[in-house]
């Protein structure tokens, strides 16, 4: 399941596209430039949680190249990578994980909370600011700012959004239980 | 539909470019752009961007849309550079020189002031060259250009499917959110971040899941029409490069390298007119 | 007919002794499948949802075992091979499925590409691959649209393409899985049209797996394997098939002058040659019965209220970007308790209606009043009080883990008291019939308990109308009556139903009245029974005029119109009720 197989090729453009349409069409704009409160990490995490790293890295790449593009201001790449780093880093802290098997308890909602916290640290605390400096020579204090601002919305919006799509994914899996009717 | 990215059919030299060496030139030209704070470069690549918006055809009013977006963008991130950092040009240049006689912390230099114009170029060298791109290039040729460039042709296919089901995914998700809303559920901003964020999650859920089932579809549909059969595969929209196509990447690639010279011969990416 | 003169001998496809069991199933699929496809065949696969049509298929184009896992027993062989010793690829040349979502068998970004896609796959070098794309767009008439984007293609656009996209490949046996699900009678009624076609252009077998037998007809078919439960029940002739009682047992629904027939006494044998209208021998014994029965059963029209509920008047709506009005003068009136259908083609108007009447586009000229109360002012969310709307897919409305959770939501976003929701949950769980699964998640529930649901969740809300979108679409004839049956129900106890419908046996049968839209206007609205009777209209519209219609002509009965609403009257008066009572 989790190979580049053909259906990780179809969950990476697909996951894009979602991640495209709900960066451009449904975030809301913070007040810190290149911050929105973003629920398509939320997705992200849950795409890179089923479908595994690779999909993760290249659906934070595409749809977050993607987004910049459609505004056309240029592509910021260091917060596109930052994306990427995301995913990938999803994946693989998530990789025990099988919610395509519908199995999502406690354990794993910890994982996978434990998971998207450093793996948003990472990303938006660590790479992109590093790559901000390295690339745009910006000064310190204004990225680190923007990073920490970035992670910590980042990290409540997975939390919510993230979490409760990995629980109606796996919820939706049927399984075979022994349901019995009620009078 | 296709038109998402704002691609603009004309005949014009730029269009006659294969995506792949728009592409390489992106690249090549944002890199140039990206490596180098000098000044004088800068100022050639910004200069050239706009020459090459008029010989690609593309009017300002093409893409004003876009343009007024980068503006905002640009006039908030330099106001912000200014508040977080007053003094990041004395320290890149080394030297401090207040206009108009006053001193303190938000007291302008005039390092400053040439630094945050060196910030702007930088926006200006790479906006043209990326709003030209995504004007000129039709979409359909993307992914066969990323193939040729080298990117495998799974990723490849990743971003000619994301590209392809945008529209798609945007129309269902303006559905889900109307059937939604008549339910009550509102992303107004009234509610707590929580909440809304809840009420994100309760429009997203039915999105997702329908979803995985169109994923799962999808790739029985492209199986069963051979896809990843071969190690290789050709592109119906796949174009063959010409002479033009070579000496744009050459005049890209000089770029590139003339930026890293500079870096050489200014010793660092900054270009210092106070020493 | 030409398939005869092909070599009948060559199999393409044969399976013996066939078996299936899904890996994390506990019981097989499929058993005990016997049948062959020869060269130049085409055979009809029917039965009701969960027969096994779907694994079927999933074996026949070697999805099954290459990419679901299972036990396979017994022996299929596709071309000359066992298909378990191929790949999915070699099948591929061998086998071509159409798909029943044409949008999501559509991967390229415009026509052109689609058709190409299998070429690429192939490493075709470029100018063979244009040149065969070009071949395969004029086979299906796709010429005008090569370079057009799917979001810009008609719903049978889309499905040229996919057959396109299949026919690039020179494939032995074309696989055609619900072929008519997504679109309007009269486009199903063009892709009955363009498969024939196609058959006798490339000489491949044809499958076509459908459960609407009567639409499939339009076309001869050599043979129908009917399917129930996992097995084959019978595989024969349509002649035979009709003439026998096989249909009524597994609960595929026969076409409806066949019922017509019956009705009116006819013993319907394979002499009468039942499979097709056109073609059927009836005696003048037979025509003679056929209008003795409708004359017995002739019926004055039945009344209405008269209280309006819902008063639009000059209703004009604009798309932004779009230079055409989707709505043009829209003026209607739907009485309480009424059940109505709209109808028309896609892109006619009928869902901006419904949203503009929801709130959920803002209308630019025209008035709307809902019980004497004016409707413009409302938000989305206080419309949703009174005009409930339910979508077509309830995949796309169920955001919920557990079936209470998901009814209870409209309440609680609206802060109504904790005690008042849950007596009026369980209230709107009672009337679907869900009361017995109130703890459950909702994912342990069938498609059309699923629907049920989200009817639920907008019951709760106490509106007095409400619009669905394609209440029945995709579901089999047993579903179907179900949901049907359920909205008759919820009718019953005064709330007006508005459905928005390409099925024509679904607004004859239980819309009293007809709303038909075109380009964005309403050309008529008048009983079912007149609409479907009108060809003008049903060319509008894209319907299909009734087979009950012609059945009438043929029998010398010039009233067909009244004819048909005899039809409907006496079904609802006679035979449903016997159905319910059992």
């Amino acid at each position: 399941m989790k190979k580049f197989s053909v259906k990780t090729i179809v969950a990476t453009g697909i996951g894009a596209a979602l991640f495209f349409v709900l960066g451009r069409f449904v975030a809301i704009p913070s007040p810190v430039p290149n911050t929105n409160i973003s629920i398509q990490y939320g997705l992200l995490a849950f795409i890179a949680a089923v479908f595994g790293p690779i999909a993760g890295l290249l659906a934070g790449l595409i749809g977050h190249f993607f987004i910049d593009f459609s505004y056309g201001w240029g592509v910021w790449w260091s917060w596109v990578i930052a994306s990427a780093v995301f995913g990938c880093m999803m994946g693989f802290i998530t990789g025990r994980l099988k919610i395509d098997e519908g199995e999502f308890d406690s354990k794993a909602i910890i994982n996978f909370n434990v998971g998207q916290v450093v793996a948003h640290v990472l990303a938006w605390v660590v790479v992109a600011p590093t790559l901000d400096i390295l690339i745009y020579s910006e000064p310190a204090n204004k990225v680190y700012l923007q990073g920490v601002t970035g992670a910590v919305v980042n990290i409540i919006t997975t939390a919510i959004v993230g979490t409760l799509l990995c629980i109606a994914y796996a919820k939706a899996i049927p399984k075979k239980g022994s349901l019995t009717e009620e009078n | 539909m296709t038109n998402l990215f704002n691609y603009i059919e004309r005949k014009s030299p730029v269009h006659d470019l294969t995506g792949a060496t728009k592409l390489v030139c992106l690249m090549l030209w944002s890199f140039a752009a990206m490596t180098t704070y000098d000044t004088r470069l800068l100022l050639t690549l910004s200069v050239g961007g706009i020459l090459l918006f008029v010989v690609g055809k593309i009017r300002v009013k093409d893409v004003s849309f876009m343009l007024g977006f980068t503006l905002v963008f640009l006039v908030l991130n330099t106001i912000l550079l200014y508040v977080f950092s007053p003094h990041h040009g004395t320290e890149v240049y080394g030297t401090c020189t207040y206009l108009w006689g006053t001193s303190g912390r938000y007291a302008p230099t005039l390092e400053q002031a040439f630094f945050q114009f060196n910030y702007i170029l930088k926006y200006f060298a790479t906006i043209p060259i990326v709003l030209l791109f995504v004007t000129t290039t039709n979409p359909s040729e993307f992914a066969a250009s990323l193939n040729k460039i080298g990117v495998s042709y799974s990723v490849a296919y990743s971003v000619a499917l994301a590209l392809r089901y945008i529209p798609d995914v945007q129309k269902q998700y303006h559905e889900i959110s109307q059937a939604s809303q008549a339910r009550g559920i509102e992303l107004s901003k009234k509610a707590s971040l929580v909440q809304r964020l809840k009420s994100a999650s309760a429009i997203l859920v039915p999105l997702i899941l329908t979803s995985m089932d169109r994923i799962e579809i999808i790739s029985n549909a492209m199986e069963l029409r051979g896809f990843g059969k071969n190690k290789k595969r050709t592109w119906y929209m796949a174009r063959p490069f010409r002479v033009t196509d070579y000496a744009s990447m050459l005049i890209c690639a000089l770029l590139l390298c003339t930026s890293i010279y500079l870096n050489h011969l200014n010793g660092g990416r900054f270009y210092n007119p106070f020493r | 007919m030409c398939y005869n003169i092909v070599a009948m001998e060559e199999k393409v496809l044969e399976f013996k002794n066939f078996g299936f069991q899904y890996r994390a199933q506990a019981k097989p699929t499929l058993y005990d499948i016997n049948f062959q496809i020869k060269k130049g065949e085409k055979v009809l696969i029917a039965g009701p949802s969960g027969c096994g049509k779907s694994t079927l298929v999933h074996c026949m184009n070697g999805l099954i075992p290459f990419s679901y896992k299972g036990e396979m027993t017994g022996s299929l062989v596709i071309g000359k091979k066992e298909s378990r010793e191929q790949s999915l690829f070699d099948i591929s040349h061998l086998v071509g499925t159409v798909l029943q979502d044409s949008d999501a068998q559509f991967v390229g970004m415009t026509v052109a590409e689609d058709l190409a896609f299998a070429l690429e796959n192939d490493c075709i070098p470029q100018a063979d691959m244009k040149k065969r794309v070009q071949e395969v767009a004029d086979m299906v008439d796709l010429k005008e649209v090569m370079h057009h984007a799917p979001g810009e293609l008609s719903g049978g656009q889309k499905q040229r393409v996919s057959v396109g996209g299949v026919l690039v490949d020179d494939v032995d046996l074309l696989l055609f899985d619900e072929p008519l699900a997504n679109l309007d009678p009269a486009t199903g009624k063009q892709a009955i049209e363009l498969i024939d076609e196609m058959q006798k252009q490339t000489g491949a077998a044809v499958i076509i797996i459908e459960h609407r037998l009567e639409d499939v007809l339009h076309r001869p078919v050599d043979r129908v394997v009917l399917m129930n439960e996992g097995r084959i029940v019978v595989d024969t002739t349509p002649d035979e098939l009709l003439s026998g009682k096989y249909l009524a047992e597994v609960g595929v629904r026969e076409p409806l002058y066949i019922t017509a027939l019956k009705y009116a006494g006819v013993q319907i044998t394979p002499e009468l040659h039942p499979s097709s209208l056109p073609d059927l021998m009836l005696t003048d014994q037979h025509k003679e019965a056929v209008r003795n029965w409708f004359h017995a059963h002739r019926k004055p029209a039945k009344e209405v209220t008269e209280e309006t509920l819902l008063d639009v008047k000059d209703i004009s709506f604009t798309y932004e970007k779009m230079q055409r009005k989707t709505l043009r003068d829209i003026s209607v009136q739907i009485k309480k308790g009424e059940m109505v259908a709209i109808v028309g083609t896609n892109g006619a108007g009928k869902s901006t209606f419904s949203k503009v009447v929801c709130g959920m586009e803002q209308e630019s000229e025209g008035e709307i009043h809902f019980a004497g109360e004016d409707f413009t002012e409302l938000s989305i969310k206080e419309r949703a009080e009174h005009v409930g709307y339910v979508m077509q897919n309830p995949n796309q409305m169920i955001s919920k883990v557990m079936i209470r959770e998901e009814v209870a939501l409209g309440l609680e976003t609206r802060g109504v008291p904790e005690e008042e929701i849950g007596r009026r949950v369980d209230e709107a769980l009672k009337i679907c019939g869900l009361w017995t699964m109130r703890n459950w998640p909702i994912s342990a529930l069938s498609y059309g308990q699923k629907k049920r649901v989200t009817i639920a969740s907008i019951l709760v809300l106490q509106p007095s109308m409400i619009i669905l979108d394609e209440p029945t679409a995709g579901q089999d004839y047993r579903h179907y009556t179900d949901i049907m049956e359920f909205l008759e129900k919820i009718n019953r106890q005064g709330i007006t139903i508005v459905m928005i419908t390409h099925d024509m046996h679904l607004m004859l049968e239980y819309a009293g009245r007809g709303i038909v839209f075109s380009k964005g206007q309403i050309i008529a609205d008048r009983s079912c029974a007149e609409i479907l009777t009108d060809a003008e209209i049903v060319k509008a519209a894209s319907l299909k005029e009734t087979s009950l219609y012609l059945l009438a002509l043929a029998c010398g009965i010039e009233d067909g119109t009244a004819f048909v609403q005899g039809f409907i009257d006496y079904e609802r008066e006679f035979v449903r009720k016997h159905d319910q009572s059992i």
